[in-house]
């Protein structure tokens, strides 16, 4: 975009906004430099600064040899900022959360160190050598796998987010919570998942025609247990042995985890060690009791299974600051657990006009997708929303819309607990003139 | 048995006419690279429990019992007498009914089955001691739990046979969310 940064340059070719408030065209940002810049300049309120560059000079760490390449790299000193943020740093006697921070990332993958990761008994130390997965139950011949043995099975890769049924389940608050992407929506996460299909091991122990589900079970010390139907099972599941090209992270289920691409977080059980094949779920306490959904009515929700059509603004969002009126992207990531996202509406008017954002290639099914969308802020305040549809027609409710069905609490819940999950909605964030971002209901 | 022993008792297992079974189990063209293995030989893992009792241990215990078990093992987290859980992850084992969309999902306010009590503590509990208890323990706890729920009474003897008879109150009161995929 160096031609942008020439004012003046470019200006001839304006781009007429599309929706309120300053949103642009989306094909502005599809390599058209000279388009952008006419964007950039056209109109009122330009805001471009127009100071002059200071002359450049040689820094110090252009004048001296650098520091040795270490084997195993980790970012800048000057990005130690950029940290899940936990929820019981102590290890008290309680599950712990580290959540990723959306609002400092950009891009579709998140970092394996930055991976989301829940753990209800803390973080196993799996010596790889020793851990056994076994298949058993309704099968012709129950069957034992070394990580070894597994890892000499034909492999696919797979991008896809894993969300806890949890995420932003903060927003059941009656009153919004002043929080970053990161506290709302923090335990959602997506990487390359690299392993061997589920269905390739069924065929080898065969399968009793009888078989429905299958428990599946971590090496934890809850041994935490989840029912997962064989239509799933059957479907995409994945053994999965490898995050992002390397072996899973211990807070992603090293050695080895059940990968259900778009089913919640819970259900995709790490450290796994042990499937039964069975007729009936075995209604563990994760899915009898945990992730049943109470509705407003005192019925509950059962296997929910899927994390539903989903799109948050991350830049701008809560804890950035605008630097004055001008140019800026808006963007995001939208997902579905159904399939591949099909179109993201932005708007810059709390949804009373919405443009249609870019989606950045590849559009991927049950994987984030970012959506990116040009914005020209004139710096009065202003409401950001986005809206995803899937590819099977599902649409992103607004916050009205899904507590209308869901319900919300009758007081703030603790921000890092689940009072209840499988929250959808539209997040609104509200920029206001001192550029400073509130999360609003709106 | 010995080690020695074992092999033979598996090697014994395999030759078995199961062996034909086997023979017939891999797909073709599957890598074969798993172990075959006897239920038995799992047995120590497969903890699981059902809703209709299948997986439950041999053994017994009340809730008299269950007290006192509850007392030495349980309530330094949980609170005494299941109220005020002194630990920030365990919550009450009782309360009232369910008041809005975040709960108290507790066992008499939440629970469809009787067996989620005993299959969660037996596999998962005392949280820094899990798989120590004994079957009689568990039973025994799993009893004082429904018993201070007010589901079943203080002597009622809990086993393989009578806790998957227990009716819980909340259990006609769920909905499956996507039927079309089970």
């Amino acid at each position: 975009m160096g031609k942008s940064n020439r004012r003046g340059d470019g200006g001839g070719r304006q781009l007429n906004a599309v929706a309120g408030n300053g949103l642009v065209d989306r094909r502005a940002l599809l390599g058209r430099g000279a388009a952008l810049a006419g964007a950039m300049t056209a109109g009122i309120g330009t805001g471009l600064t127009s100071a002059a560059a200071e002359p450049l000079t040689d820094e110090p760490w252009s004048l001296e040899t650098g520091a040795v390449t270490p084997p195993l790299q980790t970012p800048s000193r000057f990005e130690k900022h950029v940290v899940r943020t936990l929820s019981n740093p102590d290890n008290e006697f309680r599950n712990s959360h580290a959540r990723t921070p959306h609002h400092l990332l950009n891009g579709s993958v998140t970092p394996n160190s930055l991976h989301f990761s829940i753990n209800h008994s803390g973080l196993p130390d799996i010596d790889p050598e020793k851990h056994r997965l076994a298949i058993h139950g309704l099968v012709k011949q129950p069957m034992v796998y070394t990580l070894e043995a597994l890892s000499r099975y034909p492999m696919v890769s797979q991008m896809a987010f894993l969300e806890c049924g949890g995420n932003s389940a903060p927003m059941f608050s009656p009153q919004p919570f002043q929080a970053t992407a990161q506290a709302l929506h923090g335990l959602v996460s997506c990487a390359e998942w690299t392993g061997v299909r589920l269905s390739t091991l069924l065929e080898e122990t065969g399968i009793d025609p009888k078989a429905k589900w299958i428990i599946a079970e971590g090496a934890d010390s809850h041994a935490l247990s989840r029912s997962v139907p064989m239509k799933k099972a059957l479907d995409d599941a994945m053994i999965a042995l490898y995050q992002n090209g390397e072996r899973l992270m211990p807070g992603n289920g090293y050695p080895m985890r059940l990968l259900l691409p778009g089913y919640e977080g819970n259900m995709n059980v790490k450290f796994l060690r042990r499937l039964k094949l069975v007729e009936e779920p075995a209604m563990s306490m994760y899915e009898g009791r945990t992730y049943s959904q109470i509705l407003p009515g005192g019925k509950a929700y059962r296997f929910y299974f899927l994390q539903e059509v989903k799109s948050f603004i991350t830049h701008p969002s809560f804890g950035h600051s605008l630097k004055g009126p001008g140019f800026y992207e808006v963007s995001g990531v939208a997902y579905s657990g159904t399939g591949r996202i099909a179109k993201v509406l932005v708007s810059a008017d709390a949804g009373k006009s919405w443009a249609e954002a870019a989606l950045q290639a590849p559009v991927l099914p049950k994987a984030f997708t970012r959506f990116r969308m040009p914005w020209r802020w004139d710096g009065q305040p202003v409401v950001l929303q986005s809206r995803a549809w899937d590819e099977a027609g599902n649409v992103q409710p607004t916050r009205a819309e899904f507590v209308a069905l869901r319900g919300e609490t009758k007081a703030p819940p603790p921000i890092l607990g689940f009072p209840n999950q499988h929250f959808n909605s539209i997040t609104s964030w509200r920029v206001e003139s001192s550029g400073e971002i509130k999360h609003v209901y709106a | 048995m010995s080690t020695l022993e074992a092999r033979y008792a598996l090697a014994l297992l395999l030759a078995l006419p199961s062996t034909a079974a086997f023979a017939e189990a891999p797909g073709p063209g599957t890598p074969g690279f798993g172990k075959p293995v006897s239920e038995a030989d799992i047995a120590a893992w497969d903890i699981s429990v059902m809703p209709d009792g299948t997986g439950l241990p041999a053994g017994s215990g009340t809730a008299v019992q269950g007290a006192r078990v509850y007392a030495e093992k349980c309530s330094a987290c949980h609170g005494d007498n299941g109220r005020n859980p002194a630990a920030a992850g365990a919550g009450p084992m009782v309360s009232g009914p369910i008041a809005g969309i975040d709960g108290p999902k507790t066992i008499g306010s939440f629970y469809g089955y009787s067996t989620i009590v005993f299959d969660f503590v037996r596999r998962a509990m005392p949280y820094n001691m899990p798989r120590t208890l004994t079957s009689d323990e568990v039973y025994a706890v799993t009893a004082y739990l429904l018993s201070i729920n007010k589901i079943i009474g203080e002597t009622d003897v809990m086993n393989a046979q009578t806790l998957p008879k227990v009716k819980m109150p909340n259990r006609d009161n769920f909905i499956i969310r996507f039927p079309d995929r089970i």
